[in-house]
């Protein structure tokens, strides 16, 4: 089976637009993903569901985009699209200069999802190995490759345990190692960290923040917190539901250099305020 | 003293003796009525003491007593060469050989069709109502034809009474496997799709170890009801050997005592087979890092 590094096309030929609409890709990154007037509605026996309507996005290589919003503001689905899970039924989007699918036959992203999702009959090891095998990696790589995802997050030492003898933290760490295994430069995060305590969070957010500056991986980010959203993302993209829409697009201002204290500075505060300002513009505060 | 009343013998062994108990009672009542009558027309009054004492050695009771079935048991078994025609071990061997051969070609049957069902939407429409319709038919009624069906094709011996057995141990496990081949969630499946994961792929790595529970619940059911396959295929066949012919010759020739022994033969073999594959489940799973 033949290997594909994920980034087979010059996504760089495609010269990001920029000063146009709430999405362009700011800091002249090569863009990685971008969407024109994407929509989706759902067909379902209530009548159709506008889980998306007319999203205009921009991402640029390396960056740290969140998108943010309240449940059902389609901030999932935006994400299922980009990952080929779901076919949107308007507009165009294109991940790393293909189409979705092509982007997923290339295998160009790592998916992690808000449960764990690992199987429970493989060790943490073979969970991780999982992506590697399916993909026609020699045993040796292998080895090798799910040492380095397990190191990066932090889980050495645990690569012969069951998933149920892992705290649920360790757990969504092996899922995030599974999905650096292989060489996707696209990480598409949906809510990893919901399920988890506040403590056990911030510190995951600090892992993850580690993470992404020393692979250079691109992260597009689903959350509903603020606090989070903020520490961790180059840019913020605010949603709102009914339909599913971006309302704002927040640049952060913050170093790429955050410990966990710059959370009580002004400028995140700032930030965060900005974002909570969005959030009420959508309506989101109705319910 | 304490751990043998917190443990599971006491109740077992309450329960095993109020039905034996049932049982003597029964064997009395039943067997009585033939025993006044024989006393009556020898115009003698008879005893009570005579009568307990009769109505347990009788030689073709309507009931046998327990010890009666016990020590019929422990002579066609123990003092009888395994290759012997009067063993109870010879003809238990038959029908087991006609149960496992059976269960076999049935669980491999049932897998297959779970596989077909759940790939192929054809299939899916398609086999499913026949696999139920195919066990209302009454298996009784079927037998016999099957049995002269293969014969006028040249099969005979082992494989038509396999075959019986084969009838019955698919269905739970198409039933099962559709299911567990189902079971996984829809991030497991999403997990395999981003990883632009073969149909084969998925059904190896996901699909088949989620199922393996499921496979062997319906594996439990499925040994028990070939071992039924295998007696009924034997009944009306007019077979030599097996556990079906011992209850077809006990019952022509009025040998209740010998009806019932087969009849506790075929229990143990059951209770057996299934205690091996709830043995086999429990290595799998813990090789598969089942919690314990």
């Amino acid at each position: 089976m033949k290997r594909s590094t994920g980034a087979a096309q010059p996504a760089a030929a495609r010269p990001a637009k920029t000063g146009a609409g709430p999405g362009r890709a700011g800091d002249g990154a090569p863009t990685v993903i971008s969407a024109r007037g994407l929509s989706l509605t759902f067909e379902t026996d209530d009548g159709p569901v506008n889980a998306l309507s007319n999203v205009d996005l921009e991402v640029g290589r390396g960056q740290f985009v969140s998108f943010i919003g309240p449940s059902g503001c389609g901030k999932t689905t935006l994400l299922r699209v980009i990952a080929d899970l779901e076919q949107p039924t308007g507009g165009t989007i294109l991940v790393n200069g293909v189409a979705p699918e092509q982007a997923r036959l290339n295998r160009a992203y790592g998916y992690v999802f808000q449960a764990a999702a690992l199987y429970p009959w493989r060790t943490i090891e073979n969970n991780v190995a999982l992506p590697l095998e399916i993909m026609g990696y020699a045993a040796t790589e292998r080895k090798e490759r799910v040492q380095r995802s397990l190191d990066l997050v932090n889980l050495t030492g645990f690569e012969k345990k069951y998933p149920w003898q892992l705290s649920g933290g360790m757990q969504q760490r092996a899922s995030i190692a599974r999905a650096l295994a292989f060489d996707a430069d696209i990480l598409l995060m949906d809510e990893p960290f919901g399920a988890l305590d506040e403590i056990v969070r911030d510190h995951l957010n600090e892992q993850l923040l580690e993470l992404w500056a020393r692979t250079n991986k691109t992260i597009c980010f689903v959350t509903h917190s603020i606090p989070e959203a903020v520490y961790l993302s180059t840019r913020i993209v605010v949603m709102s539901p009914r339909p599913g829409r971006v309302t704002d697009v927040i640049e952060s201002t913050l170093p790429r250099e955050r410990p966990l204290e710059i959370r009580e500075s002004r400028q995140f505060l700032e930030i965060a305020h900005r974002v909570r300002e969005g959030l009420r513009a959508g309506h989101s505060y109705e319910e | 003293m304490r751990a043998l009343a917190q443990g599971r013998t006491v109740p077992v062994m309450a329960v095993v003796a109020v039905i034996v108990l049932i049982w003597y009672a029964g064997t009395f009542f039943l067997n009585a009525p033939f025993e006044r009558d024989q006393a009556a027309r020898a115009g003698r009054e008879i005893a009570f003491g005579e009568l307990l004492e009769r109505t347990m050695a009788q030689e073709r009771p309507v009931l046998p007593a327990p010890h009666q079935v016990f020590v019929e048991l422990w002579d066609t078994t123990v003092n009888k060469a395994v290759t012997s025609r009067r063993s109870l071990v010879y003809h238990a061997w038959v029908t087991l050989s006609a149960t496992l051969l059976g269960f076999a070609i049935g669980t491999a049957l049932g897998i297959l069709l779970a596989i077909g069902i759940v790939h192929n939407r054809a299939m899916d429409k398609s086999v499913m109502p026949w696999v139920i319709a195919s066990q209302t038919v009454p298996i009784l009624a079927v037998a016999p034809m099957i049995i002269v069906v293969l014969n006028a094709i040249g099969l005979s011996g082992l494989l038509p009474k396999a075959l019986i057995s084969t009838y019955l141990s698919f269905f739970p496990v198409v039933v099962g496997m559709v299911k567990g081949l189902r079971s996984p969630e829809a991030i497991h499946l999403d997990l395999m799709r981003t990883y632009n994961a073969s149909r084969s792929q998925t059904l190896w790595k996901l699909r088949w170890p989620a199922a393996t529970p499921f496979l062997f619940t319906s594996m439990k059911v499925a040994v028990a009801i070939s071992l039924v396959g295998a007696i009924v295929g034997e009944l009306p066949t007019g077979a030599v050997a097996g556990l079906g012919a011992r209850l077809l010759t006990g019952s022509y020739y009025g040998q209740t005592i010998q009806i019932w022994s087969a009849l506790f033969m075929a229990a143990a073999l059951a209770a057996c087979l299934v205690m091996v594959v709830g043995l086999a489940q429990t290595m799998v799973m813990r090789r598969m890092g089942e919690r314990p």
